[in-house]
C-alpha cells in the first residue's frame, strides 16, 4: 500500500489558499441529503459537528460522556496559540509553522503545519464571538503569554481553564445546531466498530451505555474526533475516560495507526505519591513562565529531604542547581516539554529528587514573587518596601495569574506553594501519534476522517504547548468542512444507506461476541488491576527512555498479560444494563493491542527525536540524536484479524525548512 | 484510616434504593473518589457488584462527579467538587453518607448517577451566540473592558455538575442558569440576543420540572466554582426587561 499524502502543489504559504479556491463544493440541496457521522465531541468533534451542521450537512454526533461538554478538552489549562502578532514581538504564521516543526522535530508532514498556523488566526476570531472570555488588558484588547519552545508571545488564555472556555463556545455552536435539527447529538453512546461497505466507511456500530443496546448507524461518511491514548499508560494527566478504542477500531477494519510511539511526557505534574493513585494531574506548562525548576547539588542534600529532615528552604541559594537554565541558557525554564522531562529525569536518577519517592524536582515562584513585589510596590509609589510588603504584593499578582492552579496544588497535596515550591514530575500527557491522514484528514480508508488529537497530523515527535488545542478547533472550524467536500462532491447521487445491509450485521455480531467473551471469562481479577499492570510495563518500557532490549521484553511482557486478560479478567453485572465495568473493559482489551504495536514502532524507530528518546541514540551531552538519513519518514502501522502487525512508510519531504539538530542552547 | 461508607444503592431508575453500609480502608492522601475505587475493588474481589458514580478528569473541571456527601453536594469543603475532595479532611472511624443528587430534573440511573441531560437543553434553548463559523471579526476589534471579560469569566466558570439544583430544596436551575446568562449577556457580542436568550432558556428551565427560587442561595454556598448569586439578580432583572418588551 503506496500512503499519498494528497498534498496539492503549489508554494507553501499559498497552497492552502488555492486548494479551498478550486476545491470540489457541494450544492446546498445536496448537502441536506448527505449523512455525516462526527464521533467525539472534544474541540475537535464539536466545533466539526456544529460547523458541518451550519453548512448544511446532516450530521449525527455521538459521545460516550453524559453530555458533549464533558469531553477531555475541558481539563486543558493553558492557552491556545495563534499567530496573530498582536504583541508586535516578531510572530508570524512562518514563525508559529516554523517553531511547530522545529519543535516537533522534523516529524511532522509541511504542509499541514503550515496550514494550521495560517487558521490560528481565524480561530481566535471565531471564539471571541462565539463569546469565549479570553484574558484581556487594561486597554481591552486581548492578552498573550508565553509558552515552551517560543522565543514570542502568542497563546491566549481565559485564566486556567482555556480549554473550558474553548470547549464551552464548541459546545454552545454544538447547541445551536441540535435546536435547530442540523445535527443529531447521542449522548452516552460509544462507537465500537467501524462499518464498511464496498471498501468506504459508511457507519459505525454503538453501545447504548444506558441501556446496553447495541445499535447501527449509517451514514456516507464518518469522522472521527476521539482523543488522545495517553491512557494506555494508566497513569497520566488525561481524564479517566479517555481511550482508543474508537480509533483502534478503525485500525482493526483497515486504517493505520501512525507514530504511535510518539509520546508527550509533560514534565510538570504533580508527582505519584501511592499505589492507589488513579491520575496524575497536570499542572500548565505556562507556570514555567515565571517558575523556576531545580534540585539539590549535592546528593546528600537531596537524600535529607527525601528522609524529611530538610525542606526546600533549607538549602541555601548556592546550593541549588537551576539545572534548565544552565544547561538551556537560551531557553532556561521555557525549553520544549520531551527536553524539560528528560532532564527532570536525569536529575533525579543521579539521585537528587525531592520527594520521599525520589522522583520529583522542585518549580520554585520565590524569585517571581519577589520580583513581582517590588514592581508593583514601585508602581504603587512605595520607596522602600518591606519584606513582607513585597512578599504580599508579589503573591497578589502571583495569585491572579495562576490562583486556581495554586489553589488545585494545594488540594492535592496539601502544601501551600506560595510558601513552599511545588514537587513535580514528568507524566504521560498527549499523544502525537494517531490514525494515519493525509491532507484533507482522510484516513487510508476512503470516507474515514480523523480530527484533533486522535489523528497523526500535525506535531511530529513532540508537540509544543498550546497546539493540540488549536490543532482541534483547526481541524472542526476550518479544515474540515472545506475537505470534507472532496470526499462528499463523489457521492452526491450515493443514496441513504440502510443499516440492513450484511456489512452492519457482521460488525454487528462482532461488537457483541467481544462483549459476551468478556462478559463470559468470569475470572478474579479487577479491570483496573490489568489495567494497571499494562500501564507499568508501557512506563517501564516504552515510557521517557527506551531501549530496543527493554521494548522486546516489553512485546512479550503484553501479550502475555493479553493471554491472562482473556482468561481471567472479572466483569461483574450484565451487558444489558448501565455497566460502567464492561465500558472499561472493551477499552483496556483495546489497549492491550494499542500498547503492543506502540512498542514495535518505538522499537522500529533507531532513532531518538522528540518525546521518542532510544537510550542508545543519543549525543555525548545526552540529547536526543535523530538519524535524518534513515528515519525522516512516517511509521503507519496496521493490525490484521491475526494480530499481524505491519508497517508503511509515508516518507516525509521538507522543501522549505533546513532539517537541522534541535538547540535550545 | 478506617471509614464506614454508608452508600445510596439503587438498580435502575425504577428501583426503590437503599443504603447499604461498607467498611473501607483508606489512606489520608487519597482523594474520595481514589476511596471510592477502594471500595469498588473490595466488591468486585468478592464478586459483587461496584458502586457506579460518574467521574471523568478527577480535575475539578469536567463537572462529572456529582456526589452528596454527608448531606452537602460535593461534600464539606468549600469551593471544591468531590473529586478534588481529600481523605485528609475526614478522621478515621467517621461515618460517611453518600447519596446522588436529587431533583425531579435529575432523575437516577444506577446507584449515584444521576441523568443531566436537562441541563444540555436549558442550553440548546439559548445559552449561544448565533455565529457561524467564518463570520467572526477580527478579535481585537472590539475591546472589552478588562473587569467585564472578568465578571463574564466568573460566570463562565460554571462547570454544569447539577450541584446548585441538588443543594436547592426547590430543585431550582436558576443558578446554572443565570451564569450562562450572564456570561454571555456581559459580553458586547452577547448583548444582541440577550433578551430572547433569557426567555427561551427560562422557558425551558420551566419545562424541564426545575423548581422555582425563593432566595435562599444553597446553590452559591454549595457552587464548587463559587459561583455569584448576582447571576440571578441579574438574570431577573433581564427577564423582567424581556416581560415588558414582550407586552
Ligand atoms: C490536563 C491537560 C491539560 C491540557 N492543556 C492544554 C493546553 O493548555 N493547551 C493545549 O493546546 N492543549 C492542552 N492539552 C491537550 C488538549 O487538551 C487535548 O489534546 C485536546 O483537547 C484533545 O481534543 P480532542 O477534541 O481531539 O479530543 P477530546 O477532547 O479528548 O474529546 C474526545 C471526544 O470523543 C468522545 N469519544 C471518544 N471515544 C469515543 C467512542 N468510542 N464513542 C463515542 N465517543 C467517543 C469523547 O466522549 C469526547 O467527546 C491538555 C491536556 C490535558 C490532559
Ligand atoms: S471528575 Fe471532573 S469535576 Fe470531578
Amino acid at each position: 500500500m503506496k500512503l499519498e499524502s494528497k498534498v496539492p502543489p503549489g508554494s507553501l504559504a499559498t497552497k492552502w489558499t488555492e486548494y479551498k479556491s478550486k476545491m470540489n463544493l457541494v450544492a446546498p440541496n445536496n448537502k441536506r441529503r448527505l449523512e455525516v457521522i462526527v464521533v467525539g465531541t472534544g474541540l475537535a468533534g464539536a466545533s466539526a459537528a456544529a460547523t458541518l451542521g451550519e453548512l448544511g450537512y446532516h450530521v449525527k454526533c455521538f459521545t460516550f460522556h453524559d453530555s458533549p461538554r464533558r469531553a477531555h478538552s475541558i481539563a486543558a489549562q493553558g492557552g491556545i496559540n495563534a499567530a496573530k502578532n498582536y504583541q508586535n514581538d516578531g510572530d508570524s504564521v512562518y514563525r508559529l509553522f516554523y517553531d511547530t516543526i522545529k519543535g516537533g522535530d522534523y516529524r511532522s508532514r509541511e504542509a499541514n503545519v503550515h496550514r494550521l498556523a495560517e487558521v490560528s488566526r481565524d480561530i481566535i476570531d471565531q471564539c471571541v464571538a462565539q463569546g469565549v472570555p479570553f484574558a484581556r488588558e487594561y486597554g481591552g484588547l486581548l492578552a498573550n503569554r508565553s509558552f515552551g519552545g517560543v522565543l514570542v508571545s502568542r497563546t491566549f488564555y481565559a485564566r486556567g481553564q482555556t480549554g473550558q472556555q474553548l470547549l464551552i463556545g464548541a459546545y454552545q455552536a454544538l447547541s445551536r445546531q441540535i435546536s435547530l435539527g442540523t445535527v443529531q447529538m447521542y449522548n452516552r453512546h460509544e462507537m465500537l466498530d467501524l462499518v464498511k461497505v464496498d471498501g468506504k466507511a459508511r457507519g459505525i456500530i454503538v453501545r447504548n451505555l444506558l441501556d446496553g443496546k447495541i445499535e447501527r448507524f449509517a451514514a456516507h461518511c464518518v469522522v472521527l474526533a476521539t482523543g488522545g491514548y495517553g491512557n494506555v499508560f494508566y497513569l497520566s494527566t488525561n481524564a479517566m475516560g479517555c481511550n482508543a478504542t474508537a480509533a483502534w477500531r478503525s485500525v482493526r477494519r483497515g486504517a493505520l495507526m501512525a507514530n504511535p510511539c510518539f509520546t508527550q511526557i509533560h514534565p510538570t505534574c504533580i508527582p505519584v505519591s501511592g499505589e492507589y493513585q488513579s491520575k496524575l494531574t497536570l499542572m500548565s506548562e505556562s507556570l514555567r513562565n515565571d517558575g523556576r525548576v531545580w534540585v539539590p547539588k549535592s546528593v546528600s542534600d537531596a537524600k535529607a529531604i527525601q528522609k524529611g529532615e530538610k525542606n526546600a528552604l533549607d538549602i541555601a541559594e548556592g546550593d541549588r542547581d537551576y539545572y534548565l537554565e544552565r544547561r538551556y541558557p537560551a531557553f532556561g525554564n521555557l525549553v520544549p516539554r520531551d527536553v524539560a522531562s528528560r532532564a527532570a529525569k536525569v536529575a533525579c536518577d543521579e539521585g537528587k529528587g525531592v520527594a520521599p519517592t525520589g522522583l520529583a524536582v522542585y518549580l520554585d515562584f520565590a524569585e517571581a514573587i519577589d520580583r513581582y513585589g517590588r514592581a508593583r510596590a514601585h508602581s504603587r509609589g512605595i520607596g522602600n518596601p518591606t519584606e513582607a510588603q513585597v512578599i504580599e504584593l508579589g503573591e497578589e499578582i502571583i495569585r491572579q495569574k495562576y490562583g486556581n492552579l495554586f489553589q488545585m496544588y494545594e488540594k492535592i497535596t496539601g502544601e501551600d506553594p506560595y510558601k513552599m515550591p511545588m514537587k513535580i514530575y514528568p507524566a504521560v500527557h498527549y499523544t502525537m501519534g494517531g490514525l494515519w491522514v493525509d491532507y484533507n484528514l482522510e484516513t487510508n480508508v476512503p470516507g474515514l476522517f480523523a480530527l484533533g488529537e486522535c489523528n497523526f497530523s500535525d506535531h511530529g515527535a513532540n508537540r509544543l504547548g498550546a497546539s493540540a488545542l488549536m490543532q482541534g478547533l483547526a481541524d472542526g472550524y476550518f479544515v474540515i468542512p472545506y475537505t470534507i467536500g472532496a470526499f462528499l462532491s463523489q457521492e452526491i447521487r450515493t443514496p441513504k444507506f440502510s443499516t440492513d445491509l450484511p456489512e452492519f450485521a457482521e460488525a454487528e455480531k462482532s461488537v457483541k461476541d467481544r462483549i459476551d467473551r468478556l462478559m463470559s471469562t468470569n475470572g478474579n481479577q479487577s479491570v483496573e488491576s490489568f489495567h494497571r499492570r499494562l500501564g507499568k510495563i508501557m512506563w517501564e518500557y516504552c515510557g521517557m527512555s527506551r531501549t530496543a532490549e527493554g521494548l522486546k521484553k516489553g512485546i512479550d511482557e503484553i501479550r502475555a498479560l493479553r493471554k491472562e486478560y482473556y482468561e481471567q479478567v472479572y466483569v461483574p453485572g450484565t451487558k444489558a444494563e448501565f455497566n460502567p465495568e464492561l465500558e472499561k473493559a472493551l477499552r483496556v482489551a483495546d489497549f492491550l493491542e494499542l500498547g503492543e504495536v506502540m512498542m514495535n514502532d518505538a522499537l522500529n524507530r533507531n532513532e531518538s527525536c522528540g518525546g521518542h528518546f532510544r537510550y542508545e541514540y543519543r549525543t555525548p551531552e545526552g540529547e536526543a540524536k535523530r538519524d535524518d538519513d534513515n528515519y525522516t519518514y512516517v511509521a503507519a502501522w496496521s493490525w490484521s484479524e491475526d494480530g499481524k502487525i505491519l508497517m508503511y512508510k509515508e516518507d516525509l519531504v521538507f522543501e522549505n525548512v533546513e532539517l537541522k539538530t534541535r538547540s535550545y542552547k | 484510616m478506617k471509614i464506614n461508607l454508608k452508600v445510596w444503592r439503587q438498580k435502575d431508575s425504577k428501583d426503590k434504593g437503599h443504603f447499604e453500609t461498607y467498611p473501607v480502608e483508606a489512606n489520608e492522601h487519597m482523594s474520595f473518589l481514589e476511596m471510592m475505587d477502594v471500595l469498588n475493588e473490595d466488591l468486585l474481589a468478592q464478586k459483587k457488584e461496584p458502586v457506579a458514580f460518574e467521574h471523568d478528569c478527577r480535575e475539578g473541571i469536567c463537572g462529572a462527579c456529582s456526589l452528596v456527601i454527608d448531606g452537602r453536594p460535593h461534600g464539606p469543603q468549600t469551593g471544591t467538587t468531590t473529586c478534588q475532595l481529600h481523605m485528609r479532611h475526614f478522621k478515621s472511624g467517621d461515618t460517611i453518607i453518600v447519596e446522588p443528587w436529587r431533583a425531579n430534573a435529575f432523575p437516577v440511573i444506577k446507584d449515584l448517577v444521576v441523568d443531566r441531560s436537562s441541563f444540555d437543553r436549558v442550553i440548546q434553548a439559548g445559552g449561544y451566540i448565533s455565529v457561524n463559523t467564518g463570520q467572526a471579526q477580527d478579535g481585537n476589534a472590539i475591546p472589552i473592558e478588562k473587569g467585564l471579560a472578568s465578571r463574564s469569566m466568573d460566570a463562565a466558570e460554571c462547570i454544569g455538575c447539577g450541584a446548585c439544583v441538588a443543594a436547592c430544596p426547590n430543585g431550582s436551575a436558576m443558578l446554572f442558569t443565570s451564569a450562562k446568562v450572564s456570561h454571555l449577556g456581559l459580553l458586547p457580542q452577547g448583548k444582541v440576543e440577550h433578551v430572547n436568550r433569557v426567555r427561551g432558556m427560562v422557558a425551558q428551565m420551566d419545562k424541564e420540572g426545575f423548581g422555582n427560587c425563593s432566595n435562599i442561595e444553597a446553590c452559591e454556598a454549595e457552587c464548587p466554582k463559587e459561583i455569584s448569586v448576582v447571576n440571578i439578580a441579574r438574570m431577573n432583572r433581564a427577564y423582567i426587561g424581556a416581560s415588558i418588551v414582550e407586552e
